[in-house]
């Protein structure tokens, strides 16, 4: 789906990480959200403020899709990954690397860009 | 408090029926519950029915008074959504309602028409489930998820796709004399290791088929059974229901299912029961790896050793426990919105000795359902046990 409207936070964020001045959301007690959160899920504190993301962080899981949505029809075979960068962990992409090359605890960046398929912003992971 | 008898159930043929509309698929189900339960229907007070995708896959939201007409009943109609456990918490309602003294009948049950949109736009319209901005847009498919989950199991516990084989040839093997069933194949462990690649590490064995379908059942008090003289000998004993982070980004583990520990826990604890007590269960293996998640989570095994039960033959049909006797999602196929009425419709049939599994369980007398929904952001468990 070509997203028309701007999803607030969420484009905010993806806006930052292009910048280079990617950030996640921290409550009082360290806990890490990605936007848009008024609460800490976890420990209910509100205060939350903006902390810089770390440069890099280590893949926590992958898979490599091979059946895809119609969203994502020319992207596959893809591989989606779960990157851990501390305190908060991301959703993403990863480019550059062989899907059959790619393994838990792999370091990467994090960076946005485009799926194939419909030419729509995307979170990727690129090694670092 | 009167826990709820199941006066009477029924379930579709579980399948393709790209033609039949839900509502059609819900009335056949439906009526013949009624029809069982012997009940006559001025006396249902309620409707719950679960549903999850009718706005993408017939254009029909509202469905909740449609499918009360459908049925032929004027009550008080609530569609339930909580993606895949949209059913289960569509029993825990109709539980709930009785238990207060709110009604004396109602009827539970869900229905799913999926395949007359084709796999991809299935595929599409069962990923919403997933959290649209942070893993939609990431690429995240259903299989996609647990096959993260599946490969952070096998991470931090071991495990292999071999053992993911085994529980896929066991629900097969166990849905081979299941009517309703979608898919009545023996398959093996082979068959399933060589079979396409979904989303690694898991392949399309592991995971269940897009399925049309419908189930209900009628719900009714202890006095109102005794009253109309029924035949209602399972009672809906406990019922619990966990969440969860939606994301698994946001979860601390990816190998676990804590929704379904604290949904477990609190249906034995309303039930009086604990795991050791369970002789077999229907649990929500809409991939193979998420069977070893249910049968940890019901607390049947420890955190990592669910892996191995299938292999050794601890959770087939002459195994000590067994799951899935249905051929779960995995062979019965999983309609979603219908999943959780089946599975309760399932485990009563078990109980009462009606079900063509019966066999494997003579002497059972406490059952377990097990729905999950997302990648188990919701879950409910019921307990289900045979009444004096």
């Amino acid at each position: 789906m070509t997203e028309s409207a701007q999803d607030g936070e969420y484009d905010e964020w993806l806006d930052s990480i292009e910048s280079g001045e990617g950030y996640y959301l921290e409550c009082s007690n360290g806990h890490g959200w990605l936007p848009p959160r008024r609460v800490c899920p976890r420990c209910h504190d509100q205060d939350l403020s903006a902390v810089d993301l770390p440069e890099s962080g280590e893949i926590a899981s992958h898979t490599t899709i091979t059946v895809p949505t119609p969203q994502f029809e020319d992207d596959a075979p893809y591989v989606t990954a779960i990157a851990d960068f501390g305190p908060v962990s991301v959703t993403g992409l990863v480019r550059d690397v062989d899907p059959d090359d790619v393994a838990i605890g792999d370091v990467v960046g994090l960076d946005v860009g485009e799926r194939v398929t419909t030419g729509d912003r995307a979170v990727v992971f690129r090694p670092r | 408090m009167s826990d709820p008898r199941i006066a009477g159930a029924s379930v579709t043929k579980f399948g393709k029926h790209p033609e039949r509309t839900g509502r059609d698929l819900f009335a056949e189900a439906g009526l013949e519950a009624l029809s069982q339960a012997g009940i006559d229907p001025e006396d249902a007070e309620a409707l719950y029915y679960g549903n999850f995708m009718g706005e993408l896959a017939e254009h029909q939201g509202h469905q909740g008074p449609l499918m009360a007409e459908a049925i032929g009943l004027d009550v008080p109609a609530t569609r339930v959504e909580a993606a895949c456990a949209s059913a289960g918490t569509a029993v825990r309602e109709a539980v709930k309602t009785i238990r207060n003294g709110e009604a004396e009948v109602v009827v539970v049950g869900g229905a799913e028409r999926m395949t007359n949109i084709g796999t991809a736009a299935a595929t599409d319209a069962l990923a919403i489930a997933a959290d649209d901005l942070y893993e939609v847009r990431a690429g995240m498919t259903f299989p996609g998820a647990y096959a993260l989950m599946a490969r952070s199991y096998f991470d931090q516990y071991g495990g292999s796709h071999e053992d993911l084989a085994h529980i896929a040839v066991k629900n097969h093997e166990h849905a081979l004399v299941n009517e309703h069933a979608q898919i009545q194949q023996e398959i093996t462990v082979e068959d399933a290791l060589e079979a396409p690649t979904i989303a690694t590490p898991l392949g399309l064995y592991d995971s269940c088929p897009i399925t049309d379908g419908a189930a209900a059942a009628v719900l009714t008090t202890e006095a109102y059974a005794e009253e109309h003289d029924l035949d209602a000998p399972v009672a809906i004993t406990g019922t619990g229901q966990g969440g969860d982070n939606l994301a698994l980004q946001d979860r601390p583990h990816l190998a676990q299912t804590p929704a379904a520990d604290k949904a477990a826990e609190e249906a034995y604890d309303d039930a009086g029961v604990g795991p050791d007590d369970v002789d077999f269960a229907e649990v929500h293996d809409c991939f193979t790896i998420a069977e070893v998640f249910a049968i940890e989570s019901l607390g049947f095994y420890e955190r990592g050793e669910g892996i191995a039960a299938a292999r050794d033959g601890e959770t087939t049909r002459d195994g000590d426990r067994p799951i899935n006797l249905s051929g779960g999602l995995k062979a019965k196929g999983h309609p979603v919105g219908a999943t959780g009425v089946a599975q309760l419709a399932t485990v009563a049939w078990l109980l009462d000795g009606s079900h063509p599994r019966a066999d494997a369980v003579p002497d059972s007398t406490v059952g377990v359902a097990h729905n999950a929904g997302g990648t188990v952001a919701s879950t409910t468990v019921h307990v289900m046990e045979v009444q004096e």
